[in-house]
C-alpha cells in the first residue's frame, strides 16, 4: 500500500527501483483518464514535467538525498510558476505567465518533485466549492455530481484521484482542511509564517498560506519539512528553525490533552459527520489520548470576522489587476469614453466573476472613510479575541478537535442562490486562519453514501509536529486513508 | 481689511540608497525605462516587499536632524488608488503609526526668530512616472516607467505654522540643505529626488479661525513655491474680499503662467482606504539601534555653525558661510587642521575660491585646490614670504594647473623680499633718482610719497614686502639729524 506514498516513491526513486520518468507517465496517464470527468487541472505541463523527470533520471547519485526524488505534484494555480502559465482560475490572468517561480515551488523542485500541472480553484482562492472557477469547477472524485471543496479543490481531487501523491494548496479560510476533508486526503494548513508566501498570488494577505494534500500524514510531513522556514523574500515568514517533523510520528498519543469545543460542534453538524467525530474522538481516548472540553466562546463570530478581513484585504491585493501591464485589457465598452476609468472599469468588469466582484465591492466598503472603525476595525478587535480562546484553551490542552466541515461534500449548485449558505460551511476552519493556527484534516470515516468525512485538529503556533502526532497515531489505528475512489483504480 | 495666510509644506525626498525600499533594484536616477524593475516593484502577481534597512536609518538620520522624535514601533499601510504609475494599485506608506513626530526647525535669529513645527516624518514608496510626451505617438498613448517605483521616500509634513511665501521658501531651502547635509537626499530638484506641495488658506489678520485651504502642488523650486503661493494668497483674498468662499481643492501651480489651476474638488477627493499592510510586520527602530543611527550622523548645520563661530571667533555672517555646505565646512576645518590661521581660510575660501569654484562650475568637494593646498598657500602669504597679491596669481596658476604653491613661487621667484639691507638699498635707489619728489615730499606734498611707494616696488618687480618698504622709506624721508 506505499507505492503510492510519497514516502514510497521517492524511496523506490533513490534505490534506482523506479525511474522519474516512469512514475511521471503514469502520474500523466492518470491526469488524461480521469481529467475529462474531474476537470481538477487548469494547465497540464506534459512536456516540462517529463523533461524534469529525465534530468533526475540523468542524474540519479544528485537525488540520493531528495526527500521527493521523483514524486509528481500538483500545485494549485494561485502559485507563480516561471514560465507556466498561472491563472488563479480568473478570466484576468488567462495568459499570464509568470517570470519567476514561487518559493514553494522552488523548494518542492529542489527537493525533487515533478510539477505534472496548475489545478484548478475558485477564482483568486475566493469560494468554498470551486464553483468560483472561470473553467468551471473541479469535481469530487468520491462522487462527480459533488464539490471537491474550496477553494483548493483542484489539488485535493488529484490527490484524491491518485495523479499526485503530492498536491499543494493555498488556504485563506479552510482552503486546505475543507476540501481535504471533502475528498478523503490528509491537508495541512500551516502556522501563519510558517511556509514563504512569495510567488502565491494574494487573496487575503494575513490569512493566506500554503500547505500540502497528501494521502498520509507522513507525506504530509514530509511535505511540510521541503516547503517550510524562513523566506527572506517574505517579511512575514518567520525565522522559528524547522523541526524534523518526519521524527514527530511516533505512534504514541498517550498523554495526548484533546481538546473538544462541545458547545461548538454541537448544533448544526450533520448527523454522520458528528457521528464520524465521536467515534474518531473514542479512538484517540483507546489509544490513550484524554479527551478535556473545552470552551470558544468567540469562535462562532469568525464567519462575520473573516468575511470582513479577507474581503478588506483582498480588495487592495486585487487592484494590480487593471489591465495596464499584464493579463487581461479591454477595450472601453461603446460609448464608454476612450479614457482610462472606462478601460478599468471595462476590464475588471470582464475579467472578474461575480463572487471576486462581490468580495472587492465588500472589501471596499468595509475600509470606507466612516465605516472602517465600524467593520474593519471591530472585526480585527474580535480577531484578537478568537485568538484569546485558542490561547486559554491551549494552556489545558495540545490539540483543539473538531470535525473539518459541518457536512459531507454538497452538490454542485446546492448553495449557488445562496452565497451566506456556503459560507456558514466553512465556521471550523476559518479561525485557524483568522488566528494564524496549525490546522490538519485527516480521513476520520464515510457517510453512507460514500462520501468522505474528515477530522480536523487545531494546534499550537509552530506546532505542526503535535498534530502530524496525533494525526499519524490516528491514521495507524485505522484503514480510512486505504480507501480510494473508483476513479482512483480505473 | 488686512489678511494673514496660514501656510504649511509636505515635502517628499528621495533617500539616497543604493537599492529601492522594498526589493533588490538599483534606486539609481537617469537609467533607460524599465531596466531597474523586478517582479516586487513592477507588483506582479505573489510578490512581496521586504524593507531596506538602509531606508530606515537614512529616514531616521532625517528625523532626529528635524528635532523629531522616532517612535519605537510604527506601521506600514496601504494608501489605495487606482493610476497606472502605481503598480500594485495602492501605495506602501506609514499612516496612523508614523516613523516620527513633533519636531521643529527654527527660521531666523533672535528676536525674529520663528519656529516651524515638523507634525511627522514618514517612509513610503515612490510610484513609477507616466511620460505623457516625447514620443511619436504620444497624441494616443501614455508610456510608463516603472524604474522609479518603489524608490524610497520620506514625507515630511509640517505644521501650519508658515505665515509668508517667503517664509515657506525659506523653510523648503532649509529642509534641502539639512538633508543633503546629511547625505540622506541628493537636493536634485529637477530630477524629482526633492518635491514639495503646500496647503496655504487666508484669514482676517488676528482672526482665530483657520480658513478654507487648498493644496497647491508640483512646487519644485524654492522660486516656484514662493510664486505659486503669492498668486493662491492673492486668489483667495480676491475670492473672500468680494465675499465669496475658498473651495476645498487640490491646485496645480503652472509654472508658464505663474498661476495655480484647480485639478480636483473635495467632492472628487480619493477616499484611500488606507489600512495597516499585511505583508510587513510593525517596523520596530528599537533604542540600540536609535543610538547606533545617532552616533553615525554628522554634526548637524545648526550646531556646527556655532561650534565654528565659538571655536574660531568667527562673525555670525562667516560663520553661516562656512557652514552652508557639509562639503564647506569639511574644507574650513580641514585646512585649519593643515595649518591654515581661521580667519585667513575663512577669507579666502569666501573670496578667491568661492569665485574659482563658480567661474568652473565646480563643487567645493570637487575643488581643484584642496584644503590642504590652500593651507599651504595661506601659510606662505601668513608667513610673509609672498605678497596678498602674489597669493592671488599663485592661486590661480594653482587652481589652472593643480600644482602646489610653494612649488609655484620657488619656480618662478615669486618670494617676497623681506630682508631690510636689499629692501634699503631699493629705497636708496629710489630716493636717488626722484629727487624731485623727494623735495617734493618734503615740501609737504603727502601724495609724494605714494609715488615713491610705487618706484620702490618697480624696482623690486612687485615682491618687496610693502609693510616693509613703507616703513624704511618713511624714516629714509625724515629729516636727517
Ligand atoms: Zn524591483
Amino acid at each position: 500500500m506505499t507505492e503510492d506514498t510519497i514516502a514510497g516513491l521517492a524511496g523506490a526513486v533513490r534505490t534506482g527501483a523506479r525511474t522519474a520518468t516512469e512514475i511521471c507517465q503514469r502520474a500523466l496517464a492518470q491526469l488524461d483518464a480521469t481529467e475529462p470527468s474531474l476537470h481538477a487541472f487548469n494547465t497540464v505541463a506534459a512536456d516540462r514535467a517529463l523533461a524534469r523527470a529525465a534530468a533526475i533520471d540523468r542524474h540519479p547519485a544528485r537525488w540520493k538525498q531528495a526527500p521527493l526524488a521523483g514524486v509528481p505534484i500538483a500545485l494549485k494555480d494561485n502559485l507563480c510558476t516561471r514560465g507556466l502559465r498561472t491563472t488563479a482560475s480568473s478570466r484576468i490572468l488567462d495568459t499570464f505567465v509568470p517570470p519567476y517561480d514561487a518559493t514553494v515551488v522552488e523548494r518542492l523542485e529542489a527537493a525533487g518533485a515533478v510539477v505534472v500541472g496548475k489545478t484548478n480553484c475558485d477564482e483568486f482562492a475566493m469560494g468554498s466549492s470551486n464553483e468560483n472557477s472561470a473553467y468551471g469547477p473541479a469535481r469530487n472524485p468520491w462522487a462527480l455530481d459533488r464539490t471537491p471543496g474550496g477553494s483548493s479543490g483542484g489539488s485535493a481531487a488529484a490527490g484524491a484521484a491518485g495523479i499526485a501523491p503530492a498536491a499543494r494548496g493555498s488556504d485563506t479560510g479552510g482552503s486546505i482542511p475543507q476540501p481535504a476533508a471533502i475528498c478523503g486526503v490528509v491537508g495541512l494548513k500551516p502556522t501563519y509564517g510558517r511556509v514563504s508566501r512569495y510567488g502565491l498570488i494574494a487573496f487575503a494577505s494575513s490569512l493566506d498560506q500554503i500547505g500540502p494534500f497528501t494521502r498520509t500524514v507522513r507525506d504530509a510531513a514530509l511535505v511540510l519539512s521541503a516547503i517550510a522556514g524562513h523566506d527572506p523574500m517574505d517579511a512575514t515568514s518567520e525565522a522559528e528553525p524547522v523541526p524534523p517533523y518526519a521524527d514527530a510520528l511516533t505512534g504514541d498519543v498517550r498523554g495526548a490533552r484533546i481538546g473538544v469545543p462541545r458547545g461548538l460542534v454541537g448544533a448544526g453538524v450533520d448527523r454522520e459527520v458528528a457521528q464520524a467525530f465521536d467515534e474518531a474522538l473514542a479512538s484517540l481516548a483507546d489509544r490513550g489520548a484524554r479527551l478535556v472540553d473545552v470552551e470558544l466562546p468567540h469562535a462562532p463570530y469568525a464567519i462575520p470576522v473573516y468575511y470582513l478581513v479577507a474581503t478588506a484585504e483582498a480588495s487592495s491585493n486585487l487592484a494590480r489587476y487593471d489591465g495596464v501591464r499584464y493579463g487581461m485589457r479591454t477595450p472601453p465598452a461603446a460609448g464608454a469614453g476612450p479614457d482610462l476609468p472606462a478601460m478599468y472599469a471595462s476590464t475588471r468588469a470582464q475579467g472578474f466573476g461575480p463572487e471576486v466582484k462581490r468580495r472587492i465591492m465588500l472589501g471596499t466598503y468595509v475600509l470606507s472613510a466612516g465605516y472602517y472603525d465600524a467593520y474593519y476595525l471591530k472585526a480585527q478587535q474580535v480577531r484578537t479575541l478568537i485568538l484569546r480562546d485558542y490561547d486559554r484553551a491551549f494552556e489545558r490542552v495540545d490539540a483543539v478537535a473538531m470535525p473539518t466541515t459541518p457536512t459531507p461534500a454538497f452538490r454542485l449548485g446546492e448553495h449557488a442562490a445562496d452565497p451566506l449558505q456556503m459560507y456558514l460551511g466553512d465556521v471550523f476552519t476559518v479561525s485557524a486562519n483568522l488566528a494564524g493556527l496549525p490546522a490538519l484534516s485527516v480521513p476520520c470515516g464515510f457517510t453512507a453514501g460514500g462520501l468522505p468525512i474528515g477530522l480536523q485538529l487545531i494546534g499550537r503556533r509552530h506546532d505542526e509536529s503535535t498534530l502530524l502526532r496525533v494525526a499519524d497515531a490516528y491514521e495507524r489505528g485505522t484503514a480510512w486513508w486505504t480507501h480510494r475512489p473508483p476513479i482512483a483504480t480505473r | 481689511m488686512s489678511f494673514e495666510a496660514v501656510i504649511g509644506l509636505e515635502i517628499h525626498a528621495h533617500l539616497r540608497t543604493a537599492s529601492k525600499i522594498f526589493c533588490g533594484c538599483s534606486a539609481s536616477f537617469g537609467a533607460p525605462p524599465n531596466t531597474q524593475v523586478c517582479p516586487v516593484c513592477l507588483g506582479l502577481p505573489g510578490a512581496l516587499p521586504v524593507l531596506n534597512r538602509a531606508a530606515v536609518d537614512a529616514a531616521v538620520q532625517a528625523a532626529l536632524a528635524l528635532s523629531c522624535s522616532v517612535h519605537e514601533t510604527s506601521v506600514f499601510a496601504r494608501k489605495n488608488y487606482f493610476y497606472p504609475d502605481l503598480p500594485k494599485g495602492y501605495q506602501i506608506s506609514q499612516y496612523e503609526r508614523p516613523l516620527a513626530t513633533g519636531g521643529v526647525v527654527e527660521l531666523g535669529a533672535g528676536a525674529a526668530a520663528r519656529r516651524i513645527g515638523i507634525t511627522r516624518v514618514h517612509l513610503e514608496e515612490d510610484a513609477g512616472k507616466s511620460l505623457h510626451a516625447g514620443f511619436a505617438d504620444s497624441d494616443r498613448k501614455t508610456y510608463v516607467d516603472y524604474n522609479r517605483s518603489g524608490v524610497p521616500l520620506i514625507e515630511i509634513v509640517t505644521e501650519p505654522d508658515l505665515r509668508s511665501p517667503a517664509d515657506a521658501a525659506e523653510l523648503f531651502a532649509r529642509l534641502r540643505a539639512i538633508l543633503v547635509w546629511l547625505g540622506v537626499n541628493d537636493g536634485n530638484m529637477e530630477e524629482g529626488s526633492l518635491r514639495c506641495d503646500a496647503n496655504v488658506s487666508v484669514r482676517p489678520a488676528g482672526a482665530p479661525a483657520l480658513g478654507t485651504k487648498t493644496e497647491v502642488k508640483n512646487l519644485n523650486s524654492f522660486r516656484f513655491l514662493q510664486k505659486a503661493l503669492e498668486h493662491e494668497i492673492a486668489r483667495q483674498i480676491e475670492l473672500v474680499s468680494a465675499g465669496r468662499r475658498v473651495v476645498q481643492e487640490t491646485r496645480l501651480f503652472d509654472a508658464a503662467s505663474g498661476r495655480t489651476i484647480s485639478m480636483r474638488s473635495k467632492e472628487e477627493a480619493h477616499d484611500y482606504r488606507y489600512f495597516p499592510e499585511p505583508d510587513l510586520p510593525p517596523l520596530v527602530v528599537d533604542a540600540a539601534r536609535l543610538e547606533r543611527i545617532r552616533e553615525a550622523m554628522p554634526e548637524l548645520p545648526d550646531a556646527r555653525r556655532a561650534r565654528l563661530a565659538e571655536r574660531y571667533a568667527l562673525s555670525e555672517h562667516d560663520a553661516a558661510q562656512l557652514t552652508q555646505s557639509r562639503a564647506a565646512a569639511d574644507y574650513f576645518e580641514e585646512a585649519i587642521a593643515a595649518g591654515a590661521p581661521a580667519k585667513l581660510a575663512g577669507h579666502w575660501m569666501m573670496g578667491e575660491l568661492a569665485r574659482a569654484l563658480k567661474e568652473a562650475g565646480d563643487d567645493i568637494a570637487a575643488s581643484r585646490v584642496g584644503a590642504r593646498a590652500l593651507a599651504e598657500l595661506l601659510a606662505l602669504l601668513d608667513a610673509g614670504t609672498i605678497s596678498g597679491s602674489m597669493a592671488k596669481t599663485v592661486f590661480a596658476t594653482m587652481y589652472a594647473s593643480g600644482r602646489p604653491a610653494g612649488e609655484i613661487v620657488a619656480a618662478e621667484g615669486l618670494a617676497q623680499i623681506d630682508d631690510e639691507r636689499q629692501i634699503v638699498a631699493l629705497v636708496a635707489e629710489a630716493l636717488a633718482l626722484h629727487a624731485d619728489a623727494v623735495a617734493q615730499y618734503r615740501g609737504g606734498k603727502a601724495g609724494a610719497f605714494g609715488f615713491l611707494v610705487g618706484q620702490v616696488m618697480k624696482a623690486a618687480r612687485g615682491k618687496a614686502n610693502p609693510a616693509r618698504v613703507n616703513a624704511l622709506l618713511r624714516k629714509a624721508l625724515e629729516p636727517g639729524p
